[in-house]
């Protein structure tokens, strides 16, 4: 093995990812008065929380009376009562707070006629306990992400957080089962780092990219879901992703659901609006999970549109030109680009796609990453915590509704960063590091530098992304995610098989690229492998062989550990919190979930 | 002395030549500028006869095509896909543009050139440096400044006064602008460049903002802003349709308001 020299460096927090919860965890270690590095693969403004459109929920009641509690309840009954219920509360309650430090910080949000915050309708998003749709969704045109990000990231230069970008985090740094640490790659000149912390904070993202078909960027490759897995530590509720019910037919990129919250709607080729069939209450404005399961039937039964009756269409062309342009400007340019459609006169072509993971690594509200240690299902991983689409706390649960990813990132951000300050001290002294804790990290980072099989890179990750969109779709049956399971295991066994042509060092992207596919190909088989275990239809994970929900036996979280040498995958749960976090709300009992 | 070539070791030479594989449809030869900083040897032109029927329509499809099935050493930054996050910012034909929202098509010519943005120094293939770009970012302080307490809610603004900010928040730091700038491609070292100065202008037009005379101090300097000859390169490249120029004039003009 070449000889590599790590370059060190020591914090007190280290930040792995600089999106919006990244980002917002950065900050509020600074501010804290915590030495904070936020490392990240990409610029922070090319994260993906820039490709966010629709908005960020908080119950501001800018534009009718709204409550907390509502918000609670529509998260709970869009989680499909797998979320836990005292996080759902600690997000709901901290999220109007969130919302108005943003717009501190300069997010240019739309506004209503008075000049407060404009808020849109968005998918299961209601009154009163389900009444009738509501307008909590906060608004930037549908650029909301873009702003947010944008102005996180001047917001951060205006503080102490000092940046390592455009380098690639390879492997916690453990030392029996504590977390000290990340190593990582820089780019630019080639160079090996180990960054030592008294606290890592992983907000790498999803892992849309395990998929063939995704909205997610090219680089939502999960890392620090593979990075957790290989620490040994398990993911939880993987099997439970969604489909964004307006993905743009054949490139796959987002229209966002404020199209809908607008006043758009979906027709098939009778020309019919059937979601007034589906959820006749909220009709368009059902969650995600139920309008991409509708459309999937029309299609499936003949009611498809186009040549080969494989999609959708999302009309707009009623509404007036003038809203178009001022509220949804992004997605009429992208309509344009990617499909060719001018929004104003015709619909747009859309298919179900890839857009989110509610599984993640296990956090509580605190944002602590937790494990199950023997009967102790709540232990915390020390020195390791984890926040934004990376994590799993639970708030979403099953299935998660629109504008609430947003919110997550901020307010779990911060709530991180707050713990990090209750926790940790500044300066305290760290334990040396040794190098047998990172002799694996080089070990694998060489070999796959290295790698000289037969199978290009690609090949082997387009194999993984058929794999996952023919058997772990919207719709599962059990010998689908069989097959799944069995394809991802050859995927996995041809790993040794892999090819890599650049023994570079400096922006080698063939070497990265071969170190994301590591990463998504162990989130990959947890996804199937759970999908598989749970043998009910619970939100995003429908099982046309087990129709319903199956309370008495699958209220639970999955956990999912990856035996790295062998692909295997071990499952064990957790239970969902059935309590709330204060005496203020009560716990939401389930019943029936219907629109 | 005038220098009228590159420096010897700056040549781009000729490079490999791919051809198309066996069976291959339609195809189009595209020239891509490649270097690599741990190889000896100058900068080269490597063409790729590239099947377009086995790809999707935009030039970066193009480019993950022959990353994927044709030379998994060609190096470029990319993310998002669809023109927000600003990654894939590369000069395609000669022009600054995204790769990933333009159409290969759409590009005159019999062959398509791809190099890297120019007049900035190269990593590696078509990954520039970026590092002074973004420090002039930062340089123009973009965050909201206020000195009134913060109210307990949002900060109120008219639909009026957020529609100013129309244009400009929309950057997505991709630098076509600033690299197509001769002016910048001048004096990067000393002119702050179009993509600074618009975000300048976005946060001196802010209502919320409460800092505009320290920003218009700061920008007010010889080099920093007055580099801006409204060549217009700009706004005839920018991917998302905004105006640096006419957000540089609006500034040049607080200036002098601020003082007749």
């Amino acid at each position: 093995m070449a000889a590599y020299n790590f370059i060190d460096h020591k914090f007190d927090v280290v930040v792995v990812g600089a999106g919006g919860s990244g980002l917002r965890a950065a900050l509020g270690c600074a501010q804290a008065g915590l030495k904070t590095a936020c490392i990240s693969k990409v610029f922070p403004t090319r994260s993906h929380t820039v490709a966010a459109q629709g908005g960020i929920s908080a119950s501001l009641g800018n534009m009718g009376e709204d409550d907390w509690r509502w918000h609670m309840y529509d998260t709970v009954k869009g989680s499909d009562w797998l979320g836990d219920q005292d996080a759902i509360e600690y997000l709901c309650r901290n999220a109007p707070a969130a919302v108005y430090e943003l717009e501190h910080w300069g997010v240019p949000f739309s506004r209503n006629a008075e000049g407060k915050i404009y808020q849109r309708a968005f998918g299961g998003m209601t009154r009163n306990y389900g009444e009738a749709p509501i307008q909590r969704t906060c608004a930037a045109a549908d650029r909301t992400g873009h702003a947010m990000l944008h102005t996180m990231y001047g917001q951060s230069l205006a503080h102490d957080t000092e940046f390592f970008i455009e380098y690639f985090a390879l492997d916690l740094i453990m030392d029996e089962g504590v977390c000290r640490g990340v190593t990582a790659w820089k780019l630019d000149d080639g160079t090996m780092h180990r960054f030592q912390a008294q606290l890592v904070i992983l907000a790498t993202g999803g892992y849309g990219r395990a998929y063939f078909s995704a909205t997610s960027a090219h680089t939502c490759t999960g890392d620090g879901g593979g990075m957790a897995l290989r620490a040994g530590l398990p993911l939880q509720d993987m099997e439970f992703v969604q489909f964004h019910p307006t993905g743009i037919y054949g490139s796959g990129c987002l229209i966002t659901e404020g199209a809908r919250g607008e006043g758009g709607y979906l027709t098939n080729s009778e020309g019919e609006r059937f979601m007034e069939r589906y959820a006749p209450s909220v009709k368009d404005l059902a969650p995600r999970d139920m309008v991409s399961r509708a459309m999937t039937i029309e299609i499936r039964e003949g009611r498809g549109v186009g040549p080969n009756k494989d999609h959708i269409f999302l009309h707009l062309d009623h509404l007036d030109p003038k809203i178009l342009a001022e509220r949804l400007p992004g997605i009429s340019e992208s309509a344009k680009v990617f499909a060719g459609v001018d929004v104003t006169k015709e619909p747009i072509p859309v298919l179900p796609t890839v857009h989110y993971n509610m599984g993640g690594i296990p956090t509580n509200f605190f944002s602590e990453v937790v494990t199950r240690d023997g009967d102790n299902p709540d232990k915390v991983v020390p020195g390791l915590m984890a926040v934004g689409e990376a994590a799993c706390v639970s708030v979403h649960g099953a299935n998660r509704l629109g504008s609430n990813s947003l919110i997550d990132l901020v307010v779990f951000g911060r709530s991180a960063a707050l713990r990090a300050a209750d926790t940790i001290k500044a300066g305290e002294k760290q334990p040396e590091l040794k190098d047998h804790m990172t002799d694996g990290h080089l070990a694998r980072f060489d070999r796959f530098r290295n790698a000289n099989g037969g199978t290009p890179t690609a090949a082997l990750r387009l194999e993984m992304q058929k794999a996952m969109q023919d058997d772990a779709a919207v719709f599962r049956e059990g010998h689908t995610l069989e097959s799944g399971v069995k394809r991802l295991q050859a995927v996995h066994d041809k790993r040794p098989d892999i090819s890599v042509s650049d023994r570079g060092l400096i922006w080698n992207t063939d070497l990265m690229e071969t170190l994301e596919f590591d990463n998504l190909i162990g989130q990959a088989a947890v996804t199937v492998n759970g999908a598989v275990n749970r043998t009910e239809s619970r939100g995003a994970h429908a099982r046309e062989d087990f129709a319903d929900r199956n309370d008495a036996e699958w209220m639970k979280h999955t956990l999912a550990w990856f035996d790295d040498a062998t692909g295997k995958v071990r499952i064990d749960y957790r239970p969902v919190h059935n309590f709330t976090m204060t005496n203020d709300i009560a716990y939401i009992p389930p019943k029936a979930r219907v629109y | 002395m005038v220098q009228l070539r590159l420096p010897e070791n700056s040549r781009v030479k000729r490079g490999k030549h791919h051809p198309a594989p066996a069976g291959a449809g339609k195809t189009k030869t595209f020239r891509v500028y490649r270097y690599d900083p741990e190889e000896p040897g100058n900068p080269r032109w490597d063409s790729y006869d590239v099947d377009v029927e086995a790809c999707g329509p935009m030039v970066l499809d193009v480019l993950i095509h022959i990353k994927n099935t044709m030379d998994p050493t060609l190096a470029f930054r990319r993310s998002c896909r669809e023109g927000v996050c600003g990654s894939c910012a590369m000069n395609i034909g000669g022009r600054n543009t995204l790769a990933c929202t333009h159409g290969w098509e759409e590009v005159p010519g019999r062959d398509i050139s791809v190099s890297p943005l120019p007049h900035m120094p190269v990593i590696k293939d078509l990954v520039p440096d970026l590092t002074l770009f973004y420090a002039q970012y930062a340089s123009i302080q973009p965050w909201l400044q206020t000195e009134t307490p913060e109210p307990q809610k949002e900060w109120v603004q008219s639909p009026e006064d957020r529609e100013k900010l129309d244009g400009l928040y929309e950057c997505i730091l991709c630098a076509c602008c600033s690299t197509s700038c001769p002016s910048y491609w001048w004096n990067q070292e000393k002119y702050l460049g179009p993509a600074a100065l618009l975000h300048a202008y976005r946060w001196l037009i802010d209502s919320r903002d409460e800092a505009t005379g320290e920003r218009l101090d700061e920008l007010e300097d010889p080099f920093k802003l007055y580099r801006c000859h409204t060549i217009m390169n700009c706004a005839q490249v920018c991917p998302k349709g905004l105006n640096p120029a006419k957000a540089i004039a609006e500034v040049k003009k607080m200036l002098v308001e601020r003082v007749v």
